[in-house]
């Protein structure tokens, strides 16, 4: 099979993949059998992809044209095979995880869950792929509508109102902002394809260059830039395998990925230099300020998340400070966080599902109850602080080398003081567990051990990636490498 | 070949026997296969039409042979070819789910009353669009209108025949305007001929009285094409109809008169006079963004699923009125894909809602009001049903992938082209209000539990599911691969725009 028709399959894999499931919704065993081959699989064309654009190959398909001149059309470049590994890659960890939570916890519309999830990542993998922003704001509205089933899982009052939130502000922000930057793009440039050095044309007005950036970065409300942040903690009301998942690498990593695409192949460094001061700005706030709230957050699926918010600033700060290094730390920090987070986000469901605690002020002594789960908690945790032996290390390393290289002073203070800001809302979790003696609390019971097995292979798993990621950055730093050079034409 | 000549005529005449041989054989089941297959045949025809005008130009049919002007002419161009597929597509699919329909909601004894009606009604739909004549025209509106007067009055519920009075009042009115305003054209002219008409009048545009033959046609065609604030017999009709008529008039009736405008706007009265000279088109975009703003509005406020959609129309329309207001290629273009995009949505909304409201009615009971009350809960029961609905829905907001999208994205592309970005920012937040209004059925349908004490409910019958999602995955279709849609709306909108220069 020739790479352009593969990039089809793959697209097509889940959707069948998702049929499969349907079809097998009588037998529990046999369906998750699907979903974990057809997550196998996923990856396997994916990486059939990786050597061909290694090699500087850019595989492309162009399928029909909605509008005169504008296909929907796919071309795999490095940051998109970055996003596509990564989506695919935990899909399989995450979907074996899924089968321990959502049959220990008795979840009802499983078939359902399984169906969405596959044609979530579907959605991802199109947007990952996209050659045009047509085509990736096509699969952008498809990703969320087809998650707003997954986050309004459960059908009660508080996630209905949840899913309210979660859809008013990403459609929100997608249309009203989003919509109008391609359109207009679309109008000024001839063309939405995404090309090296950009596309808009060299003499538009810095009024205009602005304008239409705080567009695009405002409209991808999935990057979770403040002020349109609030969704991902209405998120987190879904089964923690969709928090894990979805809401902290394929959903918020297809946000920030649209954005660093924008700024590289869109804009590029050229047009963009000297007009990005206020997006480094509000990164900077958004950072700080979610990791403040993180802070003082009890819950630990909302402290999860609002550091998800502040991370994800670090990959568009990453985009706007406007230097190879600062790129190569954004596309690395896309890896490094999604280890890093779906580690933390399968710990908190772990332990919701073993000891149905939600709150980091039950967690006192935990980690002797439950060892393997708050290992790959300290570990996840740690990579995210950004200390070695851990890949989040050598993202944060790239992002303050590019931030002095670019002599941006300010964004590298701003990454330092938000590491600690990390360390302060992550060390004290880890210390309550393993440190801490278990008070007595009528209303939980202490000797439930380990959650099921499932749920231990997969978050060991993802834990070990965080390692395996530090010691073999090679991949990642080779795709990373690629994109740093698209910036100048 | 001497039949494939004859197209133009057998677009008309074909539905047209079919009605009153459907009344001379009184029986149901016969009426229903006549009407069906003239409906059928009605489609092949208009998508013959449509290939040929697509590959030769224009089709000029005289009918009996008598030369224009004197005798009347079948003019058939991009645009109202385009129109024709509409009308029989949506009549083609009606047909056929109308029999599980009506069988629960129309007493036995008139269903070929039913049949013959509806055969009417799409008659008269198929000749306003395919004359070119304007008395011509006046005959088949009068046609259509009073057949969906009798249709929308066999509704079951009582209030039915309220709404038919109403609609018959404002559509009366404004078919004394369209008669009015012909007569002064002919006047003016001493033609009747379309295509003459437009040459005589170049002469004499300025004259009073063809601008108040404008006046009056362009108020008469928003009494009948619902246009804001022309609209208030619309909820009612819509909502008391019976179903399958419902589904009919939302995707034909009103996108029949809008392309009636277009065509008086572009070729009789011509761009340079409607547009350029006049302050219509202020007046329209405002009368636009109202019906977009205020309907879809009103549209959140709704419990009966009927009258939600059916003030959802009203904004729609008001997408198409905003279209040609920009008076720019494709502005106009964006209007035009519309009858087809909205037509399809709404119709097959319609269709499912009618779905539902069969599936709800006891046997010889009276088919009840779809309100959210009852509605509650119903994705569990008929999962694919409501399922449909919300991906009409999606269309109608303009969710990427549907035909909506596709339109809104020409609507975008003309205000930006204008520099009008105020509109831009109307245009989505008219979008949003529409996201509201299908959260709104979706929250009720999914999240609510049933009303306690209600029958278990299966699944509808495929009868019913078959028709409505054929216009479903059209709307699909239509947002994917747009050559039909788009390439059709942009030629049309730039001969229009050409020719009228």
């Amino acid at each position: 099979m020739n790479n352009d028709k593969l990039i089809l399959a793959i697209l097509l894999l889940p959707v069948f993949g998702a049929l499969g499931i349907l079809l097998a919704r009588r037998w529990p065993n046999l369906r998750e059998t699907v979903t974990v081959l057809t997550a196998v699989s996923l990856f396997a064309g994916v990486l059939q992809l990786l050597d061909p654009v290694l090699a500087g190959l850019r595989p492309a398909v162009a399928l029909l044209e909605p509008l005169p001149g504008l296909p929907i059309a796919f071309r795999v470049e490095p940051l998109g095979m970055i996003f596509a590994l990564i989506a695919s890659g935990l899909w399989i960890v995450n979907s074996i995880y899924s089968i321990g939570y959502m049959r220990k916890n008795k979840e009802n519309h499983q078939t359902r869950f399984y169906v969405c999830f596959a044609l979530s990542i579907d959605a991802a993998l199109g947007i990952a792929f996209s050659a045009n922003l047509l085509t990736l704001f096509l699969f952008y509205e498809v990703l969320t509508l087809i998650t707003y089933p997954l986050v309004t899982h459960s059908g009660t009052e508080q996630a209905k109102k949840g899913g309210r939130v979660y859809l008013a502000i990403l459609m929100g922000t997608s249309m009203l902002f989003l919509l109008p930057a391609i359109v207009y793009t679309w109008h000024i440039a001839g063309t939405t394809d995404f090309r090296a050095g950009g596309i808009l044309p060299g003499d538009l007005a810095p009024a205009t260059v602005v304008a239409l950036l705080a567009l695009f970065m405002f409209g991808i409300g999935k990057a979770a830039l403040m002020p349109f942040h609030r969704w991902l903690p209405a998120a987190m009301v879904a089964p923690t395998p969709v928090s894990a998942l979805l809401h902290a690498v394929a959903v918020v990593k297809a946000g920030v990925f649209s954005v660093v695409k924008v700024v590289v192949y869109v804009f590029g460094f050229d047009i963009l230099s000297g007009h990005t001061d206020w997006l480094i700005g509000i990164s900077c706030f958004t950072i700080i300020t979610a990791s403040v709230v993180a802070l003082n957050a009890d819950n630990l699926k909302r402290r999860l998340a609002y550091s998800t918010v502040s991370q994800l600033s670090y990959i568009i700060l990453g985009a706007a400070v406007l230097t190879p290094l600062s790129l190569v730390g954004a596309a690395l920090h896309i890896a490094a966080h999604a280890f890093g987070k779906i580690t933390l986000f399968f710990a908190a469901g772990s332990i919701y599902t073993a000891a149905h605690k939600t709150d980091v002020s039950q967690l006192d002594g935990i980690g002797r109850e439950m060892p393997w789960t708050m290992g790959a908690f300290a570990i996840g945790a740690l990579s995210l602080i950004g200390i070695p032996p851990f890949v989040g290390f050598l993202s944060k390393w790239y992002l303050i080398s590019g931030a002095l290289a670019g002599e941006r002073y300010v964004v590298a203070a701003v990454i330092l003081v938000s590491t600690l800001l990390n360390a302060a809302y992550f060390l004290p979790i880890i210390h309550r567990a393993f440190f801490r003696p278990a008070h007595d609390d009528p209303h939980h019971r202490s000797g439930h051990g380990e959650a099921p097995l499932p749920m231990v292979i997969a978050i060991v798993l993802s834990a070990s990636g965080t390692f395996i990621a530090f010691l073999f950055p090679d991949i990642f730093l080779r795709l990373a490498r690629g994109i740093a050079l698209g910036g100048t034409s | 070949m001497s039949l494939a000549q004859h197209l133009p005529a057998l677009q008309v005449v074909l539905p047209l026997i079919s009605a009153p041989l459907a009344v001379l054989l009184r029986r149901g089941a016969v009426a229903f296969a006549i009407v069906t297959a003239a409906a059928w045949t009605a489609f092949a025809i208009a998508i013959a039409l449509w290939l040929q005008v697509a590959a030769d130009g224009a089709i000029s049919y005289h009918i009996g042979n008598w030369q224009p002007p004197w005798g009347i002419e079948y003019r058939i161009d991009r645009l109202n070819s385009f129109v024709l597929v509409l009308v029989s597509g949506i009549a083609a699919v009606v047909l056929p789910y109308s029999r599980a329909s009506v069988e629960r909601e129309i007493p036995r004894e008139s269903h070929y009353l039913f049949y013959a009606m509806l055969g009417l009604c799409f008659t008269g739909l198929l000749g306003i669009t395919i004359t070119g004549d304007a008395f011509n025209l006046f005959v088949f509106l009068e046609i259509s209108s009073l057949s969906t007067y009798v249709l929308i009055a066999l509704g079951r519920d009582r209030r039915a025949l309220t709404a038919s009075y109403q609609y018959l009042i404002m559509g009366s009115i404004g078919a004394t305007f369209i008669v009015i305003a012909i007569g002064l054209l002919y006047l003016m002219t001493g033609t009747l001929n379309l295509a003459d008409m437009a040459t005589k009048l170049a002469a004499i545009k300025s004259t009073r009285p063809v601008l108040a033959a404008l006046a009056f046609f362009t108020v008469g065609v928003s009494l009948k094409a619902a246009i804001f604030p022309l609209h208030q017999w619309l909820p009612n009709a819509y909502t008391y109809a019976p179903s399958a008529v419902t589904a009919l008039v939302a995707a034909t009736a009103t996108k029949v008169t809008l392309y009636a405008l277009i065509r008086f706007y572009f070729t009789i009265f011509g761009e340079s006079m409607v547009f350029k000279s006049l302050p219509l088109p202020e007046i329209m975009l405002v009368l636009s963004l109202f019906a977009m703003l205020v309907a879809n509005f009103v549209a959140i406020f709704q419990t009966n699923l009927k009258r939600l959609f059916a003030y959802s129309s009203v904004g729609q329309i008001g997408y198409i009125t905003l279209g040609l207001s920009f008076d720019s290629v494709h502005g106009l273009a964006a209007s035009i894909m519309h009858l087809v995009n909205h037509g399809i949505a709404k119709g097959g909304i319609f269709l499912l809602i009618g779905a539902i409201v069969a599936t709800l009615t006891t046997r010889q009971g009276m088919p009840p009001a779809p309100t959210f009350d009852r509605l509650a809960g119903l994705a569990k029961q008929m999962p694919l049903t409501c399922f449909g609905i919300v991906i009409g829905g999606f269309s109608l907001i303009g969710v990427p992938g549907t035909a909506g999208f596709i339109t809104k994205w020409h609507l975008i592309l003309a205000a930006i082209e204008k520099d009008q970005w105020w509109l831009v920012g109307a245009i989505l937040i008219s979008s949003l209000l529409a996201v509201t209004y299908v959260w709104r059925f979706v929250e009720v349908a999914y999240f609510r539990a049933p009303p306690a004490g209600s029958a278990p409910r299966g699944e509808a019958t495929y009868a019913l599911l078959i028709p409505a999602y054929v216009l479903i995955a059209a709307t699909i279709w239509f947002g994917i691969d747009t050559s039909f849609t788009v390439d059709t709306a942009l030629d049309a909108a730039q001969l229009l725009m050409h020719n009228s220069r």
